[in-house]
């Protein structure tokens, strides 16, 4: 249960970019998380709501992309969707492979409210 | 309107990870990352490779628990400097703390650092401390589906350590099973069975270090010249 600790860097990282646009209302961060990164979404959208609640970041919303493994093939290229750890390329049948998704933790963007234009 | 960051979310994490890699190439330092359940066996695996080493070597361990220091005081019986890290409740070690004990601990090298990470087999997956590799115990008294059970841990371990093997014959545990599954979830991850009590597999298991120091110092020589 490092969800409090993910949430709470996640949460340094909007407050991090927030001052460096300051007077910009931050109304959503979006993260990925990959299927091998040990996160749970809702351990961490439980955490996210914990740590944000009675702060001015209350009304902050959390946006979860789930990136499930994909691999690519190591003999013909072709990158497919792991399912039941199979690992084996649906293309060729070889068995060479490197990961090439599914271990993100990363914060991928901010939704920002437009800066309302002064009468 | 979306503006992208593109950020890792433990990137001081990463930073911290990154300085202390720079500093064990430097000072031609080993570090490996002991990652299990509780009760795998991991301090016990320590006792016994400090223990085959004379107090000419140098080496270090850092071990981290949740609350007490009974591990720091059954390691360093052996001679070697030793420091547990108290983690208060956290369940993984980070970087920092590994940079605040390593320095506390004094330990510069050339040797290797030994870091025996809290007992869980999720969150300390996630914090890079900066090591060479990290190596996954499982014991044979636990399911041999634990790495599809926790793919995060055996796909980014080096090497997987079953332990225990002294007690095979008491418990219904298929060694080649439980290999057959980290494969599925890791083809790379490197193989050993070994018993801290018999000392069975052990030369395998001290070979495989030794010539992982071999290859970090050669490549550290080859960095700093």
């Amino acid at each position: 249960m490092h969800e409090i600790g993910i949430a709470s860097s996640i949460l340094e990282c909007v407050k991090a970019e927030a001052q460096r646009r300051a007077g910009v209302q931050v109304i959503a961060v979006g993260v990925r998380i990959g299927e091998l990164s040990n996160v749970d979404k809702d351990a961490l959208d439980f955490a996210f709501e914990v740590l944000t609640r009675d702060t001015p970041l209350q009304a902050l919303k959390l946006e979860v992309e789930w990136c499930p493994r994909r691999q690519k093939c190591i003999n013909c290229a072709e990158e497919f969707l792991v399912q039941d750890f199979n690992l084996a390329c649906p293309k060729c049948g070889a068995n060479h492979s490197t990961c090439i998704s599914g271990t993100e933790l990363d914060v991928a963007y901010l939704e920002l409210e437009e800066p309302c234009a002064k009468s | 309107m979306r503006e992208i960051v593109e950020k890792k979310v433990l990137s001081e994490n990463d930073r911290l990870a990154a300085e202390l890699r720079m500093r064990y190439h430097e000072q031609n330092i080993l570090c490996v990352n002991f990652i299990s359940s509780p009760g795998s066996g991991k301090t016990a695996l320590l006792e016994r490779t400090l223990a085959s080493y004379t107090p000419t070597h140098s080496i270090a361990v850092l071990t981290g628990d949740i609350q007490t220091d009974n591990d720091a005081r059954r390691l360093s019986q052996y001679g070697f400097p030793v420091r547990q890290i108290v983690t208060g409740g956290t369940c993984h070690l980070d970087a920092r703390m590994v940079e605040r004990h390593l320095n506390e601990l004094g330990f510069s090298g050339p040797g290797v650092l030994l870091i025996e990470n809290v007992g869980n087999l999720v969150c300390p997956s996630s914090y890079d401390l900066g090591e060479a590799a990290k190596i996954v115990l499982l014991s044979v008294t636990e399911g041999e589906d634990k790495p599809l059970k926790y793919p995060g841990i055996f796909h980014r371990a080096a090497l997987m350590i079953l332990t225990k093997t002294d007690l095979l014959p008491h418990v219904e545990f298929d060694p080649d099973l439980a290999l057959e599954n980290a494969h599925k979830v890791n083809p790379e991850i490197e193989y050993i069975a070994l018993s801290s009590r018999t000392g069975d597999g052990f030369d395998v298991w001290l070979h495989w270090l030794n010539a992982l120091q071999h290859k970090v110092q050669h490549s550290a020589a080859a960095i700093n010249s």
